[in-house]
């Protein structure tokens, strides 16, 4: 017993001594710091507080109005109000963040494995005792680690800005809503960043996959809506030869359609969470609707609702990720 | 046996149907500093990252201090120190944030670090002002430099660089290769290093092997090399003269009687006399009661560019006439 809380001791004890930090956590390290010092990462942030200032500002302007609508004061919900309130100029920011966070995205990975095989760092750090995919992944965690503190900073200031203005205690509901809110979004950039270091590493120049990641946005937000109209028009019949069973069924298969496109399941998940009075995705029949109270739904139930939303988001990620390591590891490093 | 630090046995990589090495044996002994000598293209970079472990092999096993470095590469690059040929480093960072990140990575506990760090820069010769700089700002020399200085910071039993002096000017190349020299030397490090600069190579290397299109061709120091090579015609006298001599020239078949002189060839002013033994002395003094005015006297050696190129001349002879 002794000689096994002896070991354990010294093992404690060489740790905290020497804290040979793990070389996963250093390039961590380094990649945040790289960033955090990049021009970059300076604009994207001076964008971003733009357009959350704009939106709030907006919100706010407009706030006493949409608080005097609401007739229920339980139903108030100032917070989720402040986010989502626009008066039409400016859009609110989780829309703003629809195509920010894709910019962001790509703009932290685009360039992560190609520009270190470009100037010659890749063989050296490879070189060192470290595992070829704690790089990959040391790319990935530290992005996520800035955008995730990056949103989450910008919701606790506006929370903490609401209540200096308005005085109004935030509820837990709000609170957890918001923090959902938050989580989806760290994942919608993530996925973003899954695709950019997916593409740095199939592409040698970055300037080639930084294009390249341009399109695949620009055609899941322009294009694909503009392809599935097309397809319907073309394929559809006409609304009078159809029932209304089979015109429900349609329905459903064109909006699974454009569920396939990121931004589409963002704007899904997103508009359920913070709008507590959303209650479905799809179309209802008279017969869900009958007897449905008209009344926020619980966190519970809106999260209930998001949930293959934001699983479908996380597979995409996952999806990317695993395809960026079975291409990199293999892969010749010299340059 | 155990004083073989790096054992290649067999090691072999195709890239497709083109062999960049074949079958490859070859042993280094602790403490040495061998040569990989070989025109571009011949699969000097790739055996090295195969001994690194960067690479898997088609065939054959290659082991660093013991490690098989296909099967266990972390272990390897523990004890290996491997600079590549194009050094780059963080341009956002400076030389001793390029440095301790390195040093990090290898484990080096944070309270040690700086201080390893600056005695690494210190004995690389990067001077203290060079130390802030960011390395973007660095000669390609200068960053030689540090790159020898972070694969020195783990204190490895190994080091290997792939073409070290690649673009540094001759006196950077002089001083770099004898800094290298001298590391080895006071550390008992195992140098291999790759070039096709071969002069430079010859100065301080105790071991060379030349490598031409995947194959090893010859390996040994360099007394035994130009012995194996050079065994027909193993002296070679260039006398010079005043005036030109006529041919055919009358003292040939007096010359040939000294002894041990096989070909005597007459060009203008120039006598070039092959012999098997050393006998300059004696053509000197033949020359000399003769009353020919000798201007001056040559005698061949033949350094490592002569047995490279011989050895290259053959393989594109090879390839011309297979």
């Amino acid at each position: 017993m002794k000689a096994i809380i002896n070991s354990f001791e010294r093992h404690y004890f060489t740790k905290s001594l020497n804290n040979p930090v793990n070389p996963f956590w250093v390039m961590v390290r380094k990649e945040v710091s790289g960033h955090i010092r990049s021009w970059r990462f300076i604009i994207l942030l001076g964008l971003i507080l733009l357009t959350f200032w704009g939106a709030t500002a907006v919100s706010m302007a407009n706030l006493r109005d949409v608080v005097t609508k609401v007739k229920d004061v339980d139903q108030l919900f100032l917070y989720l109000k402040l986010l989502t309130t626009t008066e039409g100029a400016l859009p609110p920011f989780h829309v703003f963040l629809n195509f920010l966070g894709p910019l962001l995205g790509i703009s932290l990975g685009f360039d992560a494995m190609n520009s270190e095989q470009q100037n010659g760092t890749l063989t050296r750090i490879l070189a060192q005792p470290v595992y070829r995919d704690n790089l990959l992944l040391s790319k990935f965690v530290g992005s996520m680690i800035l955008v995730s503190t990056l949103l989450f900073s910008l919701s606790l200031l506006m929370i903490g800005g609401g209540m200096i203005i308005t005085g109004v205690m935030i509820e837990a509901e709000e609170v957890l809503r918001i923090i959902s809110f938050n989580v989806l979004c760290t994942v919608y950039v993530g996925f973003w960043l899954g695709v950019s270091i997916l593409l740095s590493v199939l592409f040698k120049q970055a300037s080639t996959s930084a294009i390249t990641a341009i399109g695949i946005w620009l055609f899941f937000t322009v294009f694909y809506q503009i392809i599935i109209d097309i397809a319907v028009k073309a394929f559809a019949p006409g609304a009078n030869e159809m029932s209304q069973i089979e015109m429900f069924r349609f329905n459903k298969v064109i909006i699974n359609l454009l569920r396939l496109a990121p931004s589409q399941l963002y704007n899904d998940a997103t508009t359920t969470l913070l709008m507590p009075s959303v209650r479905s995705l799809g179309p209802i029949t008279m017969e869900q609707m009958a007897g449905a109270i008209p009344s926020p739904l619980p966190l519970r139930e809106s999260l209930m609702i998001v949930w293959p939303q934001l699983s479908g988001l996380i597979a995409a990620t996952v999806l990317c990720f695993a395809f960026s390591y079975y291409c990199f590891m293999r892969r010749e490093i010299r340059t | 046996m155990d004083q073989q630090i790096i054992k290649l046995t067999g090691l072999t990589k195709h890239y497709g149907t083109f062999k960049a090495v074949n079958e490859l044996n070859l042993n280094i002994n602790k403490g040495e500093i061998f040569g990989l000598l070989g025109p571009n293209g011949a699969g000097k970079t790739t055996t090295i990252l195969m001994i690194m472990g960067l690479t898997e092999p088609t065939e054959g096993t290659a082991h660093v201090c013991g490690y098989n470095s296909t099967n266990d590469p972390i272990s390897v690059k523990k004890h290996v120190g491997y600079m590549p040929d194009s050094v780059g480093f963080y341009d956002n960072m400076t030389a001793l944030e390029n440095l301790m990140y390195i040093g990090e990575l290898n484990g080096i506990p944070t309270d040690e670090l700086e201080e390893r760090a600056l005695e690494v820069m210190d004995i690389v010769g990067l001077s203290e002002d060079a130390i802030h700089k960011k390395t973007a700002a660095y000669s390609r020399g200068m960053k030689q430099r540090l790159g020898l200085a972070e694969v020195l910071i783990k204190k490895p039993q190994v080091i290997i660089l792939d073409e070290p002096t690649l673009g540094i000017d001759p006196s950077g190349v002089k001083e770099f290769l004898s800094l290298i020299r001298r590391l080895s030397r006071e550390r008992g490090l195992t140098v291999l290093l790759s070039s096709h600069h071969l002069y430079q190579v010859q100065q301080v290397c105790d071991r060379v092997g030349i490598f031409v299109k995947g194959q090893l061709l010859v390996e040994g120091n360099l007394d035994n090399l130009s012995k194996k090579l050079f065994s027909e015609k193993t002296h070679e006298v260039c006398i010079s003269l005043k005036d030109e001599v006529e041919i055919p020239w009358r003292e040939e078949s007096a010359l040939l009687q000294l002894g041990y002189i096989q070909n005597v060839l007459v060009d203008g002013k120039k006598i070039e006399i092959t012999s098997v033994e050393d006998v300059t002395p004696e053509i000197v003094r033949f020359f000399v009661e003769k009353g020919y005015p000798v201007t001056g006297v040559q005698k061949k050696e033949y350094g490592l560019e002569d047995i490279y190129q011989k050895y290259f001349e053959n393989n594109i002879r090879e390839e011309i006439y297979p």
